[in-house]
């Protein structure tokens, strides 16, 4: 027996699928045992940010097939329709879950929940809460959850490696940041629900907890990740910062404008305009930028959104955050001033291949959120779905690890005292008592982010992949010979930064092998020497495995259709 | 072309490990104009000294994590501006009130406990999904909307001069939770929860200063909250019929 605590199902990262997986845990089983581990504190995580809104069919004349329809074609018919197809049924009972938890959803007149228009979305069907929509599913989730005694809370530990003894997930090793010390979690299985690794470029909408950590996770421990190279690049954020500019300001009726005075999206999405599917609209972007019809400042070319016809009734009740965060990070009111913005890398469609419960090929593991890839979101996801992801998939992982855990045995103690052992003894030799005078962290986590927004953005190229490729093993041998300022135990987050910096390692050697390898434009990837989609040869999921000591090993899967046939996308 | 402008950073250090009290230690930090204090210190974590410790996440003003003084203000480091402070120097240091974990990291976990005993969720019997939602028109929205938006990132706690005196004074940031529940027209809870927040620790140790509702980043407004509280309170013992819905 371990004289430490073990747990039944033990879920990484708190935010939006994590909580999720956390009550609907203990929904399935009330004498579950639930540990909930987070490097931040659940309410830090970084659905918080999240603005828009969620997309679910709640009313006629909406229907689940238009809305599955809508997520395949803007998939670009990678996503697996079987799971799209269970997503639309789940979504409105999901929201309508966080509704009866307390979600001050924004209602018509009568006290029916709104919805508003999305990029992609045929109808309205996006529900939400003024501009704020992650944040007030993120508290309320969180608060929700503090009424439930079987949820066990460590807040700010940071997890660095799966427990994976005798072919199953037993639990986490990490260490408690406050005081350093390293130890294990044991639990019968696993749920991770770390959200995505927008950081890796310098560019993005992400905070900076966005590091990919349970994509590496997983990764390190034999379980593939799926279609890495499928990197939303949003089309609206702040020039200088990267914060996101919502794509409910377009949903409400906002305009795309270029230094012409053309709504340019006409020449590109003419049935949708400004409603058209992400990448769509950031290539459209990139496209009139090249062709010289941007505006031109101090951090490149932006072109303008403009929602000053709006009026501000409808500013201030639906996009007050924008409002505010033009007046604190921008200097303009946008009743007044049209906005400036540019394509920001956003979000990531790939992650840890799970299927449509969350399982992962290893036994115990589960995954869920955007570290996960469940086949739902292929090469393109629709703005408003990540959040209903979450819940959906976050529930099922709940409910999964939690029927799993009640079948197995606990976990032995003689290896796990070992590999805590040997995680203590790697992260103190490699980085706090290191010697060599290497670069600092930061230095090395800023050139990974530069070269990524130079070499893995909007458009790709096999130059700058086979360049970019070539950068990672120079990175990473920096990373093995950097210097540690700080060798304290006590909350040393440059010692994090330096385990989350591996991590994002980990993940860029898959996004970019893994981009190479698909000689094809599909959604979100689109290279500029295989312009065309090849459903040929890549109608098909990327599988990256690890290797030792060189780039990931590339498999396919065929994606699975069962409705929609793939068809040009056009809009 | 100007010289590059610089501004002077004092940042409070303390590590439990080597040092009795916290000191301050300065830096030179080239800027640019719109930087705030955040841009700063990840200048200096990057390129300066990677031993400084705060925390911070989204740089948008909405996830609440770097509450911190800036210049014996509390303020959130993402939404400070270097250009309000020149000259400089800035002097940057913890929230007050809080234990010091590391450099500007308070241990914030009373507050995680204080949440918790307001409860902070809806109280009522559970209805099944399929009946659909709660219909709430957009006027009952209002009636706690404000109390919602709160980040939890702990500056009011820092402002509050009761805190100092009580430690246990359940403080502004749950008690404006507590009450955007009770506002919220789904909520059954009546006594149960304004119970707890009319008792012992809880709004009557508030001495109405109102320095909670001047910092707030979010004009959540605790301190009506916690009036609005007592009033109700009030009422509910003079009144047979009055106080809770």
């Amino acid at each position: 027996m371990l004289d430490i605590p073990t747990y039944d199902v033990l879920i990484v990262g708190g935010g939006l699928a994590g909580l999720r997986a956390a009550i609907a845990a203990v929904s399935t089983d009330p004498t579950v045992s639930v540990a909930m581990v987070s490097k931040v504190y659940p309410m830090r995580s970084h659905t918080v940010s999240a603005e828009g809104g969620a997309a679910a069919v709640l009313r006629e004349p909406d229907s689940f097939e238009s809305h599955a329809f809508d997520t395949v074609k803007g998939s670009d018919y990678l996503a697996d329709q079987d799971v799209v197809e269970v997503f639309v049924r789940e979504a409105p009972l999901e929201i309508l879950q966080l509704e009866h938890w307390g979600c001050p959803w924004s209602r018509e007149p009568d006290g029916t929940i709104s919805v508003r228009p999305f990029g992609g979305m045929t109808t309205w069907r996006t529900v939400f809460a003024a501009d704020k929509s992650g944040f007030h599913m993120l508290h309320t989730i969180f608060q929700t959850s503090l009424q439930y005694p079987q949820i066990h809370r460590y807040d700010e530990f940071f997890v660095t490696s799966l427990i994976a003894e005798e072919g199953r997930c037993q639990g986490v090793i990490g260490f408690d940041m406050r005081s350093g010390a390293v130890q294990s979690i044991p639990a019968k299985s696993v749920v991770l629900a770390t959200g995505g690794n927008g950081r890796i470029f310098a560019f993005t909408t992400n905070g900076s907890i966005c590091t990919g950590d349970g994509m590496a996770l997983a990764y390190r421990a034999g379980v593939g990740l799926k279609d890495m190279e499928f990197i939303q690049f949003h089309p609206t954020g702040m020039p200088s910062t990267g914060i996101l500019i919502t794509e409910a300001v377009r949903g409400e009726g906002g305009y795309l404008f270029n230094a012409e005075g053309e709504r340019f999206c006409s020449r590109y999405v003419p049935s949708k305009m400004e409603l058209g599917p992400r990448d769509i609209i950031s290539r459209a972007m990139t496209t009139e930028f090249e062709a010289g019809r941007g505006f031109t400042g101090p951090y490149g070319n932006y072109m303008h959104l403009d929602v000053r016809h709006l009026g501000q009734e409808v500013i201030d009740r639906k996009l007050p955050f924008m409002r505010e965060l033009g007046l604190e990070y921008m200097g303009i009111d946008i009743v007044k001033d049209p906005i400036p913005v540019r394509p920001v890398e956003h979000y990531m469609m790939g992650g840890v291949d799970a299927d449509i419960n969350g399982a992962t090929p290893m036994p115990g593991l589960y995954a869920a959120g955007e570290c996960s890839n469940v086949g739902f979101n292929g090469a393109n996801r629709l703005g408003s779905n990540s959040l209903p992801e979450c819940l959906v998939f976050g529930a099922a992982a709940g409910r999964a690890a939690t029927r799993y855990a009640r079948e197995q045995t606990p976990p032995t103690a003689n290896p796990i005292a070992g590999l805590v052992r040997d995680e203590e003894r790697r992260i103190r030799t490699n980085y706090l008592e290191r010697s060599a005078g290497g670069d600092r962290v930061g230095v090395i986590r800023e050139d990974l982010q530069r070269a990524m927004d130079r070499n893995v953005g909007v458009f790709r190229t096999e130059e700058g992949l086979q360049e970019m490729a070539a950068e990672l093993p120079k990175l990473r041998e920096r990373l093995n010979r950097a210097q540690l300022d700080d060798r304290s135990q006590a909350f040393n987050t440059e010692l994090v930064q330096a385990l989350e910096l591996e991590c994002m390692l980990d993940c860029a050697d898959t996004m970019v092998a893994s981009a190479l390898a698909r000689q094809e434009s599909r959604g979100a990837h689109a290279r500029r020497d295989f312009p065309e989609r090849d459903d040929e040869r890549y109608l098909a999921h990327t599988m990256a495995y690890q290797q030792p000591g060189g780039p990931p090993r590339l498999e396919y899967r065929p994606v699975r259709i069962t409705t929609f046939q793939p068809k040009a996308r056009t809009y | 072309m100007a010289a590059p402008k610089t501004i002077t950073l004092s940042v409070s250090r303390f590590d439990p490990e080597r040092d009795e009290e916290p000191r301050l230690q300065s830096y030179d930090v080239p800027f640019h104009d719109d930087w705030v204090v955040l841009d700063a210190l990840n200048w200096i974590k990057t390129h300066a000294d990677g031993s400084v410790n705060y925390r911070w996440s989204c740089r948008m003003g909405i996830c609440g994590s770097c509450g911190m003084n800036v210049n014996r203000q509390p303020k959130l480091g993402c939404s400070a501006f270097l250009r309000d402070y020149l000259p400089g120097p800035i002097v940057v240091e913890p929230l007050n009130n809080f234990p010091v974990l590391r450099d500007l990291i308070i241990d914030m976990d009373s507050f995680m406990e204080k949440l918790r005993w307001v409860k902070p969720w809806i109280i009522r019997e559970e209805t099944a999904l399929s009946a659909g939602e709660h219909r709430q028109t957009p006027a009952q929205i209002e009636q706690f909307r404000q109390f919602s938006m709160c980040i939890n990132c702990m500056l009011c706690y820092s402002a509050c001069p009761v805190i100092p005196i009580e430690p246990s004074f359940v403080g502004p940031a749950a008690i404006a939770l507590a009450r955007r529940y009770d506002l919220d027209s789904r909520d059954r809870a009546g006594e149960e929860r304004l119970r707890t927040i009319t008792g012992n620790d809880a709004v009557w140790d508030c001495s109405f200063v109102g320095e909670c509702s001047a910092v707030c980043p979010k004009d959540v407004d605790p301190a009506k909250a916690i009036q609005q509280t007592k009033f109700e309170s009030t009422m509910g013992m003079l009144l047979p019929w009055g106080g809770t819905k």
